[in-house]
């Protein structure tokens, strides 16, 4: 869905975490196969570091043997599971989570895969280190929970060892939709309170990952007051995030460097947020693929820049999609349906629809209207709307007219049907003031054809 | 709890009958259907949230004058049941056909929604016959029997007559009578097959090629001409052949333009929904409207399973009868102002029961 060269960042952004997660998998069965215990304590490190969030209680730390197997049986869980759709990573606002300020320094190789910029750290990388001497192979080895010496819960403690209890979250380290982590992620509720569907937003396969894992002082308000000053409505807002989530993580500079070529081009600063809003990944889309489509705009269709403008604020998805379908439309209407250079022209510029419509569907209609209803190219060309309508609601309206014979499309003659009334007036008003009958009898007619 | 949503949910439970215009797949139908009853049921209020405790920083009093500001529990709305983090209350809404009808066709499709899905099996178990209205045009041959095939082959027509198609048509129907014959399952030879033959109670019983159980010319107009058929097993390419052959016996070559089936069983076109009417309000509607047919076909269909073959063929012989008598009355005209009821359906059912009664005893 998103084509352009800004998205490739943001991809292997995504595909390191989740490549990290599956490195786990295969570092799982590699180690099965060769028994390393180096292989499985980096293993460990690493999967205790991203999946857990501490489920894990330090007062296990004694208990090596346990954690450890406990760890790989989480693992185990995990490779077996259907493919996780979100994962929590350890970057939170400080707000929300628990973390400790004590001397919990992560390992090194741990870091390498979670953000630098983080505050929290997972203390268990910490309990894990010291433990490492003492971490055995698992094949073979049944856990023997009596042989482990646990601290006893009525045992007095020290008011150091008191803090560095960590409670384990109530959250789940992975969930299937989003609504575990709404109320207690700033960035979600707040999102739920503009207006985003997050709902439709999960159903797309690392979008919910993504979301949770937005900083919301950090990522999600600077863009959106960007948006605000490019003039789109608050009410918008939420539509515009709910098509187009990833404009979250598209670089500042970048959006800017768009907006600027497109008000270096004259659009006007209402014109650029109305297509902004009408066209949500508009932004997403490189100078240069902006660039390419508006000189084609321009070139292909002959239109002065002014109209060019026009027609693309109209509809802004054109500057969104592929230009093959485009050529293919301009070129049947040129050859297949016979129209003028001039005709085509004023066509787009009045229904710009017309250039992304179902080639299939618009030869139907055309052929329906020119062949079977006998209106000429001119006339066509001066109602371009009615290229825009239901092939269905245009034959039954035609052949209801045929019927009681006022069928009469020439201006010339009497009796006068203009195409635009036929096809976009309302059932009722059609019957009573186009056709001169009931709905009854209209309704009674369809079921005759 | 039930909320409106639920409510109306309960109502979406029956069999009704949708005019499928020409040109259209009848999965769209279907689908558009289905997508305009989950969009009256989403529209409907969603259950009030949950409220959860959550701390909020408000001012600590009115009278406090330098707006101190303190954590305070309030019991507010969770997040989690916003109806943007649940999504629509309604998902699925089981919308079932009956006998299809291909995209180049139109007229009565019956359509089940919920528990009027299961129904749907015992309509199209049970004998009923389909009425459709044949147009065909003499003088060209295609590869697919309809006008907008390739065309194959072009012939005169001017020796056609009304007399000479009626000839045909009636040697087509003895054929097709003695198929229904043929496939009847009974043992010709018996005394009881000749009294239903008699009565003109044969009837087609488990698989069988298509059989036109009535055939007749209500319009001719060279080259075009329309016929109407009651049958059974068919298929719409199957009718579209039947217009060629038409063409074939009489020496020339024909095409169909148009296949329209105005009624499916009990369904009847009258009470058909158009295009217009596919939403939740009109379904609802015609549910309620064809509660008592679907009734009817409910006890059929449980009487069938209950009871042994011999008292199901009489009982959908009697049925098949006294709808071809009934089809044979049917107006010339293509609008029907007056529109007969479902409650024939009650007269054959009536009748049904009588002689089931009769032949117990």
């Amino acid at each position: 869905m998103l084509v352009g060269n800004a998205s490739p960042a943001k991809k292997t952004g995504n595909n390191t975490r989740t490549s990290s997660v599956l490195d786990v998998r295969r570092f799982i069965c590699y180690y099965r196969k060769q028994e390393n215990s180096s292989v499985a304590m980096r293993v460990c490190q690493r999967c205790v570091g991203l999946l857990l969030s501490g489920p894990l209680s330090a007062a296990l730390q004694q208990s090596t043997r346990v954690l450890h197997q406990r760890s790989h049986l989480i693992l185990l869980r995990h490779s077996t599971r259907q493919p996780l759709v979100h994962t929590l990573s350890q970057r939170h606002s400080g707000e929300t989570w628990r973390h400790f300020t004590d001397h919990q320094a992560a390992s090194p190789d741990v870091h390498n895969k979670v953000d630098l910029a983080q505050k929290e750290v997972v203390p268990l990388n910490s309990d894990v280190h010291p433990i490492s001497s003492q971490v055995s192979l698992l094949d073979g080895q049944s856990i023997d929970l009596d042989a482990v010496v646990r601290p006893s819960p009525l045992q007095e403690i020290s008011e150091e060892e008191a803090v560095q209890i960590q409670v384990p979250s109530a959250l789940p380290p992975e969930s299937s939709t989003l609504r575990p982590y709404v109320d207690k992620s700033e960035t979600l509720s707040k999102l739920v309170q503009l207006g985003v569907n997050l709902w439709e937003l999960e159903q797309r396969p690392n979008v919910g990952s993504m979301l949770v894992r937005l900083d919301f002082r950090a990522d999600v308000a600077p863009r959106l007051l960007f948006l605000k000053d490019l003039g789109v409505e608050e009410s918008k807002l939420g539509r515009l995030l709910t098509k187009n989530p990833f404009i979250l993580t598209e670089s500042l500079d970048n959006l800017e460097a768009r907006v600027s070529y497109l008000k270096s081009k004259k659009f006007s600063k209402q014109s650029v947020a109305a297509m902004v809003s009408k066209a949500p990944y508009l932004l997403n889309f490189s100078v240069e693929r902006l660039d390419n489509r508006l000189g084609f705009f321009q070139k292909q269709l002959g239109l002065s820049a002014e109209k060019t403008r026009d027609v693309v604020t109209r509809l802004p998805k054109l500057l969104c999609g592929s230009l093959e379908p485009i050529k293919e439309n301009l070129k049947v209407c040129e050859l297949e349906f016979g129209f003028r250079g001039n005709e085509i022209q004023h066509i787009v510029s009045t229904v710009p629809k017309v250039l992304i419509a179902n080639k299939r569907k618009l030869t139907q209609i055309f052929d329906f209207i020119h062949n079977t209803m006998d209106v000429p190219h001119s006339l066509i060309a001066k109602f371009p709307q009615v290229l825009n309508a239901k092939f269905l609601r245009i034959r039954e309206r035609h052949l209801f007219l045929e019927y009681l014979g006022r069928a009469q499309y020439q201006p010339s003659q009497p009796n006068y049907i203009s195409l635009d009334r036929l096809v976009f007036l309302p059932d009722d008003v059609f019957c009573s003031e186009v056709a001169l009958a009931t709905l009854e009898d209209f309704e009674r007619f369809q079921k005759t054809l | 709890m039930t909320t409106q949503a639920i409510r109306l949910f309960r109502k979406m439970d029956g069999l009704f009958a949708v005019y499928k215009p020409q040109g259209v797949h009848w999965k769209h139908v279907r689908d558009s259907i289905e997508s305009n009853l989950l969009k009256a049921l989403n529209s409907c209020p969603p259950p009030a949230p949950q409220l959860a405790l959550q701390f909020q920083l408000l001012s600590s009093g009115e009278n406090n004058s330098s707006k101190d500001l303190v954590l305070s529990p309030s019991m507010l709305p969770a997040l989690a049941d916003h109806p943007l983090v649940i999504g629509p209350q309604f998902h699925k809404v089981h919308v079932g056909v009956g006998h299809r009808l291909d995209a180049f066709s139109s007229g009565v499709l019956v359509l089940g929604v919920g528990k009027g899905n299961g129904l749907l099996e015992h309509l199209c178990k049970s004998h009923v016959t389909r009425d459709y209205t044949l147009e065909g045009e003499f003088g060209k041959a295609t590869d697919n029997f309809t006008d907008t095939g390739r065309v194959i082959e072009k012939t005169t027509y001017d020796h056609v007559t009304q007399d000479k198609l009626e000839r045909v048509l009636a040697v087509i129907q003895g054929a097709n009578q003695k198929a229904l014959i043929t496939y009847s399952q009974v043992d010709l030879r018996s005394q009881e097959a000749y009294d239903l033959a008699v009565r003109g109670l044969l009837y087609p019983d488990g698989k069988s090629p298509p059989i036109l159980t009535g055939l007749r010319c209500i319009h001719f107009n060279p080259p075009h001409f329309t016929l109407e058929v009651q049958c059974v097993n068919e298929t719409q390419k199957y009718l579209r052949k039947l217009i060629h052959e038409v063409g074939l016996e009489l020496r020339t070559s024909a095409v169909c333009s148009g296949v329209r089936r105005t009624r499916d069983g009990p369904f009847r076109v009258e009470n058909a929904l158009t295009r217009q009417h596919w939403t939740a309000d009109s379904v609802i509607q015609a549910i309620a409207h064809f509660r008592k047919t679907t009734r009817k076909i409910r006890k059929s269909g449980m009487y069938r399973q209950t009871a042994g073959q011999m008292n199901s063929s009489t009982e959908v012989q009697e049925q098949t009868r006294s709808q071809t008598g009934q089809s044979e009355q049917i107006d010339q005209q293509h609008f029907e102002l007056s529109s007969p009821t479902s409650d024939t359906v009650v007269d054959r059912e009536t009748a049904v029961t009588m002689s089931e009664g009769r032949t117990k005893h």
